[in-house]
Formats: C-alpha cells, sequence, structure tokens
C-alpha cells in the first residue's frame, strides 16, 4: 500500500512524480468542468482530529473533482473519548470501506502509527510538528511555476519563523533541499531546534542581514500561545526583529517572491497588508492546493493493484 | 519481458512511415473538403508525434489554414484504473475550443480501442464537437470495443502476444517464436 | 522431602564449581559431587545462581490490577529467575503508610512464588511535597523508599529525607528527573526528536538530579541509589562519588543497555520510556559501568501497560516496558558478563542495596535458604509474548533472539519454574 505521510518517506523520485502530475491536475482545473472520472469508486476519507477548514475542503474538492466518494470525520478532542485508542477509530471506519484516509492530527507519528490497523493509504496532512507534505508539494510547485523553472538549485530560500513547532518548515526543508535549494532559516534561538547540525540548512537570528540574497521568503505563523510559554520575550519584539513590513520588502531583491503557508498572524509576523506585497505567492498556494492535492490522490490509489 | 526466444520483424520502415502519414494528411483535407474547422489532437504519448507529422504536412497541402495541433492525456479517463499500475503523461493542451470543430483524435497503434474511448469522455470535458474522426498510423486488430479507425496508416493483424513498436525510423513487431501468425 | 539439582556448575562469590545441591525443605544442606535426593532437578550443562533480585519492579497493585497483579508479577519474575522483587509505590494507593505496605507484602505471600518487598514513598502520595511517615515505614520493615516515577524535585525535602535515612539506616533511592526540563518529552533530546518535531527529555534533566543527590549524600552521609541511570554523564558522576568513598549506589535496565533513541522513529510507543533509550554513547557508557562496578546492579524497571495504553498517540501513551521475562537474555545479548559478574549484578549487588542478604544474594551454602535459578547462559530462544506470565504485553523485544535463558527457578526449596514453566 503507498502512502504520503512524509517528504523523506516520498524521495526525490516521488516528488517529481507528483510535481508532474499536478502540472495535468493544473489544466484540469482550468476547465469549465474540472472533473475527470480517475478514482470514480473509490472512497476518500478525511479523518481531521485538529481543525482545519481550509485544508479539509481542498483535500475534498480534490477527492470530488476526480469523481471519489469523500467521508469526513472531524474528530474534535471533546468528543473523543480521552482513552479512546486510535486503533478503535480507525477499525470502526474501514468497516465502512476506505480507500485513503487524509489524516490531521496534533499529535506526531499517527499516520505511521494507524497504517497499522488498515489497509487505506495515508495521506499526512499534517501531525504535530513533524510533517505537512502536501504543503510542501503546494510550496514547491508554486516556486517552479512562479520562475518558470524546475531545477531549483542555487535557489536561496530564507525560512523565518517558529521552526521549532513547524511541520510546514519541516516538510518545506527536506523538499525543497531535494530539488537543490539552499536553504536558510531564520528564527530567534528559542525558536529553532537543537541538534540540527545535521539538516541541510544554515541557520541565522538575523533576518536583515538574509535579505539582499533571498530568492524565496518564506513566512510562518507565530502561534501567540508560544510567548505564554515564555519562548519569546514579547510578541513586540517577536515582530519588530522577525515580522515582515514595507521596509524589509523593500531590501528584498525584485524577483524575489514571498510565501505564507496560512493563516496569517496580522501583526505579528505580517505587519503588511498582504495585498500590498509584490511578488507574493500567498493566492496562488492557495490556488495550487486542490490541484497538488488531486495529483496525490491520483498517484496513490492509481498506482496499485487493488 | 518475456524469456522466451523472440523474433523481430521490421513491417514499416522509415520512408514507409513518412509516405503513410503524407497520405493521412490528404485524406483528412479531402474527407472534410478542406481543414477550415479541423482540430488536430494527438494521444500521449504516442500520438502526439504523429499529430504534429500531420500539422505540419497539412500546413504544406493547405497554406492558408493553420490547423491547431493539441494533445490530450487520456489517463484520468482509462476504465483500468486500479486494475492496474497506471503512469499518467503530460498535462493536456487543447489550444482552441473544439465545440463544433471537427476533432481528429490521432494515435500510434489502435488495439482494443480502450485508449480511444477514454480520450473521447476527456474530449467531452473540453467542449462538444461537431464530429470526431480516427486516425492510427497501425491497426493492429483485437478490438474490444465498438470503435473503428477513419484513417488508417496499415492494416496489421497481430497476436496478442506481439508487442509493436512505433516511430519516425518505422516500425516493429516483435512476436514470441513458435507462434505461428 | 529432598531436591536434588544435579550436574550443573554453582557460581559461588568468588568463583564456579561444578557441583550438585541438594535442598531439604527450604535450606541448602549440601553442596558437592554426585548426590542424591528424592527429587531430581536436572541442571546438566547450566550454572546454579543465587535466585535473581530486581530492586525496580512496578507490580500495578494495588489500583491497575487489569495491567498486572502482585500474582502475575511474581510469575512472570520467577520465569525470570528472580526470587525477589522490591516493589515500587507508585500505586493506587501509594506506599505512603503501613496499611498498603501490609497488604503488598502479604498479597505477595499470598501468591507465594517469590518475596515481595515493598519500597516506600519519600513523599506522600509521591507529591512531592511532605515527607512520608519515614520512621514509621521503617518500623515496619521498609528499606528502600523512593517516588519512583517522579523524582523528589525540591532539594530542601530531599535533604530532610535524607537526614531521616540517615539515622535510620534506609536507603534513598532517586528517579533522577528535573521535571521543568521535560514536560511533554516523548525521547531523548536528540537529531531525531528534532527531525519529529517532539519535545525531548534532555541528558542534563537527569544528571543534574545526580549531581545533586551526590552532594546531599556527601552533605548528609545518607545512602543514596540512584534507579535507572541511562546518560555517560550520569554514570562518570557516580564514578567519581564512588571513589570519593560517598555512599551510592546506582542500577542500570536491560532496555538501557540495548535499546537506542532512533527506536522512537517507527512512532511505537511501546519505545517510550522513563527515562528514555538514549544514544549509542549513552549505551557504551552503562556497559562500561556495569563492567567496572560503577553500576552495581541490573534492574528491570519491569512496567507493565495495558494494550490500548500503548495504542494511544505517541506523547498521550504511558512510558515504561514489561522486563522481568527477559532481563536476563537482554542483558547477556549486550554485555559480556561471566558467570561470577551476572550472580553480582543481578543478585548479590542488589541484595546488599534492598538490605534483604539473610536470605537472598548468598553464596550458595549449606545452611542459606534455597532461592536459585538453574540458567542455560548459551541457550539461545526467542521473545514469544504469547507464553509470557505477566498479565501485559509491552515488551520492546517481541520476536528478538536472546542469549541466556532461565530454565528453572527454587523458591524457598520449592520449584517454581521447571523447564521454563511455571508450577504454579
Amino acid at each position: 500500500m503507498k502512502h504520503l505521510r512524509s517528504i523523506s518517506e516520498l524521495g526525490a523520485d516521488g516528488l517529481s512524480r507528483i510535481l508532474k502530475l499536478t502540472e495535468s491536475m493544473a489544466e484540469i482545473n482550468t476547465r469549465a468542468v474540472p472533473k475527470v472520472p480517475a478514482l470514480r469508486g473509490k472512497t476518500v476519507v478525511s479523518l481531521f482530529f485538529e481543525d482545519s477548514t481550509r485544508t479539509r475542503l481542498s483535500f475534498e474538492t480534490a477527492a470530488k473533482r476526480l469523481s471519489a466518494e469523500t467521508m469526513n470525520f472531524s474528530v474534535s478532542t471533546s468528543s473523543v473519548n480521552k482513552g479512546e485508542s486510535l486503533r478503535d477509530t480507525i477499525e470502526t471506519i474501514t468497516d465502512m470501506g476506505v480507500d485513503a484516509f487524509v489524516v490531521r492530527h496534533k499529535s506526531v507519528g499517527v499516520p505511521w502509527q494507524i497504517s497499522q490497523w488498515t489497509n487505506a493509504s495515508i495521506v499526512n496532512a499534517g501531525d504535530g510538528a513533524h510533517q505537512h507534505p502536501t504543503q510542501a508539494l503546494v510550496d514547491c510547485f508554486t516556486v517552479r511555476e512562479a520562475l518558470g523553472r524546475q531545477d531549483l538549485s542555487g535557489l536561496n530560500l530564507t525560512i523565518v519563523g517558529d521552526i521549532k513547532h513547524s511541520r510546514v518548515a519541516r516538510s518545506n526543508i527536506q523538499a525543497f533541499s531535494a530539488l537543490g535549494a539552499n536553504i536558510t532559516l531564520v528564527a530567534p534561538p528559542t525558536l529553532l531546534p537543537l541538534n540540527i547540525e545535521h539538516w541541510p540548512v544554515k541557520v541565522s537570528n538575523d533576518l536583515d542581514a538574509a535579505l539582499a540574497s533571498t530568492d524565496v521568503l518564506y513566512m510562518l505563523r507565530l502561534q501567540s500561545e508560544r510567548m505564554a510559554q515564555g519562548l519569546v520575550p514579547s510578541l513586540h519584539e517577536y515582530s519588530t526583529r522577525y515580522g515582515l513590513d514595507e521596509k524589509r520588502i523593500a531590501a528584498l531583491q525584485a524577483s524575489a517572491v514571498v510565501m505564507h503557508p496560512g493563516p496569517m498572524n496580522r501583526g505579528v509576523e505580517m505587519l503588511i497588508d498582504p495585498s500590498d506585497i509584490p511578488n507574493s505567492l500567498i493566492h496562488r498556494q492557495v490556488t495550487n492546493g486542490v490541484s497538488v492535492r488531486m495529483a496525490v490522490l491520483f498517484d496513490l490509489l492509481s498506482a496499485e493493484e487493488m | 519481458m518475456s524469456s522466451a526466444p523472440q523474433s523481430a520483424v521490421a513491417v514499416m520502415s522509415g520512408p514507409d512511415v513518412t509516405r503513410a502519414i503524407s497520405r493521412i494528411a490528404h485524406e483528412i483535407v479531402e474527407r472534410n473538403h478542406g481543414v477550415e474547422n479541423v482540430v488536430l489532437v494527438g494521444l500521449q504519448r504516442g500520438g502526439t508525434w504523429i499529430a504534429d507529422a500531420l500539422g505540419e504536412r497539412i500546413s504544406s497541402i493547405e497554406p492558408n489554414f493553420a490547423v491547431p495541433v493539441g494533445s490530450l492525456d487520456p489517463t484520468m479517463y482509462r476504465d483500468d484504473i486500479g486494475l492496474r499500475p497506471v503512469v499518467a503523461g503530460s498535462a493536456s493542451h487543447i489550444p482552441c475550443d473544439i465545440t463544433g470543430a471537427t476533432v481528429v483524435l490521432i494515435d500510434d497503434v489502435l488495439y482494443t480501442g480502450r485508449t480511444v474511448r477514454a480520450a473521447l469522455e476527456g474530449l467531452n470535458n473540453f467542449g462538444r464537437p461537431r464530429a470526431v474522426q480516427l486516425a492510427v498510423l497501425v491497426d493492429r486488430g483485437h478490438r474490444e470495443l465498438p470503435i473503428r479507425p477513419d484513417y488508417v496508416g496499415k492494416n496489421m493483424p497481430t497476436q496478442t502476444t506481439d508487442e509493436v513498436d512505433v516511430s519516425a525510423e518505422g516500425v516493429v513487431v516483435t512476436s514470441v517464436t513458435g507462434v505461428s501468425s | 522431602m529432598t531436591i536434588v539439582i544435579k550436574g550443573g556448575s554453582v557460581v559461588g562469590v568468588s568463583g564456579v564449581e561444578k557441583a550438585d545441591v541438594l535442598v531439604d525443605n527450604d535450606i541448602i544442606v549440601k553442596v558437592g559431587k554426585n548426590l542424591t535426593g528424592d527429587i531430581a532437578l536436572d541442571a546438566t550443562g547450566c550454572h546454579i545462581f543465587p535466585g535473581f533480585v530486581d530492586l525496580h519492579a512496578h507490580l500495578r497493585e494495588p489500583g491497575r490490577e487489569d495491567t498486572e497483579t502482585i500474582e502475575t508479577a511474581s510469575r512472570a519474575g520467577a520465569k525470570g529467575g528472580y526470587t525477589a522483587l522490591i516493589a515500587m509505590p507508585n500505586t493506587n494507593p501509594a506506599h505512603d503508610s503501613v496499611t498498603v505496605i501490609e497488604f503488598v507484602r502479604e498479597q505477595g505471600r499470598k501468591a507465594g512464588l517469590l518475596d515481595v518487598f515493598p519500597s516506600g514513598c519519600i513523599t506522600m502520595g509521591r507529591q512531592g511535597e511532605a515527607l512520608a511517615p519515614l520512621a514509621e515505614l521503617s518500623a515496619a520493615g521498609v528499606r528502600i523508599f523512593t517516588d519512583d516515577g517522579s523524582g523528589v524535585q525540591d532539594p530542601v525535602l530531599m535533604g530532610r529525607a535524607m537526614q531521616y535515612a540517615k539515622s535510620l539506616g534506609i536507603t534513598m533511592a532517586q528517579h533522577c528527573e528535573v521535571s521543568a526540563l521535560t514536560q511533554g518529552a516523548v525521547m531523548n533530546e536528540c537529531g531525531c526528536s528534532s527531525d519529529m518535531g517532539v519535545p525531548g527529555w534532555p541528558a542534563i534533566a537527569e544528571e543534574m538530579m545526580v549531581q545533586r543527590d551526590i552532594e546531599m549524600s556527601r552533605l548528609t552521609g545518607a545512602s543514596v541509589h540512584f534507579l535507572h541511570l541511562s546518560t555517560a554523564r550520569s554514570v562518570d558522576l557516580v564514578r567519581d562519588a564512588k571513589a570519593e568513598g560517598l555512599n551510592v549506589t546506582a542500577e542500570v535496565t536491560p532496555h538501557h543497555l540495548s535499546l537506542t533513541q532512533e527506536l522512537l522513529t517507527t512512532f511505537d510507543p511501546v519505545y517510550k520510556v522513563n527515562p528514555p533509550l538514549r544514544s549509542m554513547k549513552d549505551i557504551q557508557a552503562l556497559k562500561v559501568g556495569l563492567l567496572d562496578g560503577t553500576i552495581d546492579a541490573v534492574a528491570t524497571d519491569h512496567a507493565p501497560h495495558a494494550r490500548r495504553d500503548k495504542e494511544l498517540t505517541l506523547d498521550q501513551a504511558p512510558p515504561g516496558m514489561i522486563g522481568l521475562e527477559t532481563a536476563l537474555g537482554v542483558v547477556l545479548s549486550a554485555v559480556d558478563l561471566d558467570p561470577v559478574q551476572i550472580a553480582a549484578v543481578m543478585s548479590r549487588n542488589p541484595a546488599g542495596i534492598a538490605q534483604i542478604t539473610e536470605q537472598h544474594g548468598h553464596n550458595i551454602g549449606v545452611g542459606d535458604i534455597a532461592h536459585l535459578c538453574v540458567v542455560d547462559l548459551d541457550a539461545q530462544w526467542q521473545v514469544d509474548p504469547s507464553k509470557m506470565a505477566s498479565k501485559s504485553r509491552n515488551t520492546p523485544f517481541v520476536g528478538r533472539q536472546l542469549r541466556g535463558m532461565v530454565r528453572s527457578t527454587m523458591y524457598r526449596g520449592q520449584i517454581t519454574v521447571q523447564d521454563g514453566v511455571a508450577q504454579k
């Protein structure tokens, strides 16, 4: 059974294959009727233990455009018995006949644990701070589309923000480095993970120093809880040193692009209205989400003899 | 790949292929009384180079009209997804509105007919053609659906165990030896 | 009725000798060649050890009898060659009153498979706020005190406990963990934990408390025992402390001698344990420490958990692994110990630390209580959970090939395990 659980598990070949498939899906999405019968008869179940309307809808739209059946379980923490094991939840649903689970959970490792209890393909829509592979695929596709080229060797990607708690950062580091980009992480020291000498990245605490050479500026959201946890002294200090404002936009090269996985924390990492950012790819990231997810679902469910 | 002994026969040479394409180009122009409302659509992956070649040939026959040439990936419409591993082609590209036009679908080999059926369903997503015609370089028989070509380069009865390889350099049929045609 | 253990090699304090052992009732009456008795227990090709003593087992009764009872844990212990267990106090209710102590002891007696010695809590309810009635518990026979499951965070409180310890002649056993540094931790703080995006348990959280309690022991003269050491620096700290003649001892678990942090990248909660699995470097240091005597004993930290609890997410699943039945096999597969060393770390040293040497960890001499186990040191065997006596199955060694198998166990002259099968 094939899964999409992490970028490293997908591998460089898988990455290229899905990005290519996304082109086909993007074309389909330009048609008056953006629908193909490819996954007719297949059932895709969304299992979101952590709420996210946007990602969930993106996956559902993707499944429907491939003519798959969809089912939706939004399992908020209050309705699941604390102590109801993951296994019970999965086995109940699997009995209904599932070809793929799209899973988001605040705990790391859930997509791997679940694989023991079902034959369905597992798509990781985010597991704790670990991985969010479809977001990375969206981001890679969006950059290639914007720059008009597939080879990203020598591209300078700068990721700014709460790297320590970011699954988007972890997936993007794996994906963009597989495509040849140079990656710099910028964050205050308390928001950088320890023991990352083996990561294919440069690390800095100084955003302004990194701007001039940046080709792709990727802003991460800072959750306000991080201040309560004492990880940053104040949101004000954070936004002064790491927020994106007009001055920092002006310091970027004219050819540089700006990205954000959403949702944005205005006044924290975003001190400028996104619509005022020239070369912002944020809308393309959202639009490309459905095409990428269609490619992922097709790749997983068409690859095997069932 | 079978480990049984195989024999390869060149059934058409490169020049034969060029001549067949030339003949088909003339037939398309003749049948449609010119190419004013014709769109060529090559099926990925084997038919796209033939569609390009036909487009060039037609533009030398009818220099006043540039016939639009597009490509269609029928993968998303196949009826065997999930029955066997399926590999998608590239993004489809239909360069104009096909509603009311005569679409000539082009492929290298016509076999069971299932690829063409998938392509017909795919075309529906782009519009409603006035008519759809089918041009193939090789018809190798063994139809499983009621599909018939309008333009054929060569009729070539084959065994189901044969492999048919088509390129601008010629057509080669590889058979498992000991099996009579 | 007499039992003769025939054809084996007796492991004494200073050496190994081929000899038979004759047991009458519950006493060893003769050790020599060609002995006979009413019943013969074949020990050909095997070594005869003093019954193993586990300083650290969670028996779960009272409170979580669904995962283990004193009886099932005793049976598991017997299969592992144990004739004595120190029961950890994090039951519900905890071991902070004489009533609970006597209950646990009595349940052990009823099961009749090995001696169960309850440890006592250091603080009431293990809450770390007020001292438990150490003198009362000590008068009831408790010799080892610990809040295991947690460490005592408050140095003032710990200092007072140590003052008591010194005067009562009891031992404070510490689960070294500065809890402020390990909030939400799932595994060792390392490259893997950063790759996985999970909070890590840094080595200093253990080392800081080891250091603290060494100093406190220096100050008070109290006897301190370090539970489940897991880092290289912890070993160094204890080595230096012993070199200075301080009154400290230490134990290590079989899993910390053999399993690394990388196993957590499987996301399987069976590998989640407290303290966590660490690096190869830490494992090497622990092995060296066991061999050079810095670490006195192997202790299992047997921690049964219900299957559904280990099927929770990695962060929610409780930490802990069972280990009574696999202890010897795992240790011998990890470390090259000779029989005398095995007897020291599995039986004699822990008996000394637990202060139960009148009956346990003896020299297998005439007049000693017949607590023995017969072990085939070369036998290769595979871990099969379906054959385990423990009520729980959370072992990380499923399907692993281990070296060294307990064939039979004798408790007070009674055969509790024969040919690997529990007799009662």
